[in-house]
């Protein structure tokens, strides 16, 4: 059922992955914390599936990371191929995914042990790191990075001090005393945000006419495909690499398409078809997806905006993140291990079997589609604690959403400094009670010290790439690393 | 596209400063059990505004005009969206979510997208019928009531 939804909502544009977990997060208030996680994920990995579908038929990627999906995959299914187009992204995502949670399944308990030994200056620390890694990496303004996540630090901040339990940042009013909930900021950035941003662009779609896949096509397609097990490797490896940091899944998406046009064996048809085009890319994304979910579960930081809104999840239904949830919840773990492997084998079943279904709701004309988005979101934002303000805000967050995206403002950073924002002030002030206000606390310890380092570097990355420029000047400027949201 | 630029870092210099004016009035110092209350938020408030002012300066200082930030047709294309939308909800606040959804969802369809009224009276009234099950009956989850709901017995 999970994975009905969330393929649903891949496929839907202004619908993505953190939204759509937030759309469908309360539904899960009142389940079992292990159900609700299962079908969290499964709707995740639905999404993850959905995206592929219209980057290939319509050439409109349904979620940043299947951006580069649509670099061959439109083009086959112009020459016709669109079935061969489709079983390969499926495939691809489908073994991307088990090579990521088969490495899960081995490496989590190793990293929680080596998680048991942080105390709060290396949970602040890796916090640093994560968010130094989105400015450090994260797109074309390192400085439009940092606000957006210093503004996401600051709404969070508003409300009840969680430490001294002091009302603070209301500006004197009773509304602002509940401080702002993420699903609430979450569903206006994205979801109504989006919708602006598209509308805008003036979406219409013009869809291939028929896609429909064969069974004789998809087993043709797979004979074809192992002669590509070495694209499929290396795009998994890159994509659970690059998923346990910030912006995972696009970042990976794109960097396994690059490698996988500097080694193909024939270069010229890259971006015309070709089926290495396809595999790199969804392998990637769909490995980082699975990925991103790991330290999450081990140190509670999410490696990805829809993994900030699974563990905002977490913490409503009770849960702690962290390498405790291990000892303490392992029914849990294994739970949404198992998961993993039983939602991603039926996951591609289902995908295969509806694409025709897919390309139905995308003939939905989009003055019938937009409004009921923006009923989703309202009833989204209205739900979790049944507040009309919130529904304001979620509105007030759309627009400030819209404007961040017209101007190359990263929202990503945003979202994950509002849902963290509370753990790293938490950790932050712990270390500096440890330490009796010394910043020294963070380099000392060998753990924080090294991951504080790691993070200052990553920080000072953007800066020595455009003295690098000034000095090459005329040379084109390395490869655009694309932005992860 | 520039002023743009200007005007929202000039917007995120103002949030910076009151920040950080709000934290300097918790104290934002050093306190008996450790940092006070303003502590995070002070650091954060000088922090983005120290950016925001770089962005300030950047966005002042680039050469390039580029296109304007909306032409004339995306912004009546993205007016269509939004104004209906922040009509919607205010509509919710005063006669509940079933009933506005409905009005909402059929005028959107009518006069935007000029849709059969048997297709839009299908899709207008059918969702919140839908939502009504999910929501009330299945889930359990109160929506937002107006007087007609109440006159209805809900």
């Amino acid at each position: 059922m999970g994975i009905v939804f969330g393929t649903v909502i891949g496929v839907l544009p202004g619908l993505g992955g953190p939204n759509g977990v937030a759309l469908l997060l309360p539904i899960t208030f009142s389940m079992e914390p292990t159900s609700a996680i299962i079908f969290v994920s499964c709707i995740y990995w639905g999404a993850l599936f959905g995206g592929a579908i219209t980057s290939i038929l319509f050439n409109i990627p349904g979620e940043s990371w299947s951006v580069a999906t649509t670099f061959d995959g439109h083009p086959m299914a112009r020459d016709g191929e669109a079935g061969k187009a489709l079983t390969t992204a499926f495939t691809s995502s489908f073994v991307g995914a088990l090579m990521a949670v088969a490495m899960i399944t081995f490496f989590a308990s190793f990293l929680a042990d080596v998680a048991t030994k942080f105390g709060p200056p290396e949970i602040f620390a890796i916090q640093l790191l994560t968010f130094a890694s989105i400015i450090g990496l994260g797109g074309s303004n390192a400085f439009k990075s940092l606000a957006s996540a210093l503004i996401g630090f600051g709404l969070a901040a508003v409300g009840i001090d969680i430490v001294t339990g002091e009302f603070r940042l209301t500006f004197g009013t009773l509304e602002l005393a509940r401080g702002f909930n993420f699903i609430v900021a979450v569903i206006g950035l994205f979801g109504i945000g989006d919708i602006l941003v598209s509308v805008e662009e003036g979406l219409r779609f013009i869809g291939v006419a028929r896609a429909r896949v064969r069974l004789r096509e998809v087993f043709s397609t797979w004979r074809e495909l192992l002669g590509h097990w070495r694209v499929f490797l290396f795009g998994s490896f890159v994509g659970f690499w690059m998923g346990f940091k910030p912006g995972g899944a696009t970042a990976a998406s794109f960097m396994a398409y690059g490698f996988a046009r500097r080694f193909s064996k024939n270069p010229e048809r890259m971006g015309k078809g070709a089926i290495e085009g396809i595999i790199a890319p969804e392998s990637a994304a769909h490995s980082a997806g699975v990925s991103a979910l790991l330290p999450m579960l081990v140190l509670g930081i999410p490696g990805s905006a829809t993994a900030a809104v699974i563990l905002g999840g977490l913490l409503i239904w009770g849960l702690q993140p962290g390498p405790l949830l291990f000892t303490e919840k392992p029914e849990f773990v294994w739970g949404l291990i198992a998961s993993m492997y039983s939602g991603n084998v039926i996951g591609v079943v289902i995908v295969l079997t509806c694409v025709p279904l897919f390309a139905a709701i995308l003939r939905i004309p989009f003055a019938i589609l937009t409004p009921l988005i923006v009923v989703i979101c309202i009833i989204g934002a209205y739900a979790p604690s049944s507040s009309m303000v919130d529904v304001w805000y979620m509105l007030g967050f759309g627009f400030v959403g819209y404007i961040f995206k017209r101007l190359d403002y990263p929202l990503a950073p945003m979202v994950l400094a509002l849902v963290l924002g509370d753990m790293a002030e938490t950790a932050l002030r712990q270390s500096l009670i440890m330490s009796r206000g010394s910043v020294a606390i963070f380099f000392d310890r060998p753990i924080s010290g090294t991951i504080m380092v790691a993070a200052i570097a990553l920080f000072l990355l953007p800066a020595i790439g455009m003295i690098r420029r000034r000095i090459g000047r005329g040379s084109p400027a390395g490869p655009a690393i694309p932005r992860g949201d | 596209m520039r002023v743009a630029e200007i005007i929202t870092a000039a917007v995120l210099c103002a949030i910076g400063f009151a920040l950080t004016a709000e934290s300097w009035s918790l104290g934002s110092g050093w306190g008996k059990a450790g940092p006070e209350a303003g502590f995070f938020p002070f650091w954060l408030g000088v922090l983005l505004s120290l950016t925001a002012i770089t962005l300030f300066v950047q966005a002042t200082l680039s050469r390039d005009r580029g296109k304007p930030f909306l032409e004339r047709e995306q912004l009546v294309r993205v007016a269509k969206v939004a104004i209906p939308t922040v009509a919607a909800v205010a509509l919710i606040q005063v006669i509940g979510l079933y009933f506005a959804t409905a009005l909402y969802l059929t005028g959107y369809m009518r006069w935007i997208g000029r849709h059969s009224w048997s297709l839009v009276l299908a899709v207008g009234l059918g969702t919140p019928l839908l939502t009504f099950a999910l929501f009330e009956i299945w889930f359990l989850t109160p929506m937002r009531k107006g007087p007609i709901e109440i006159w209805l017995g809900f």
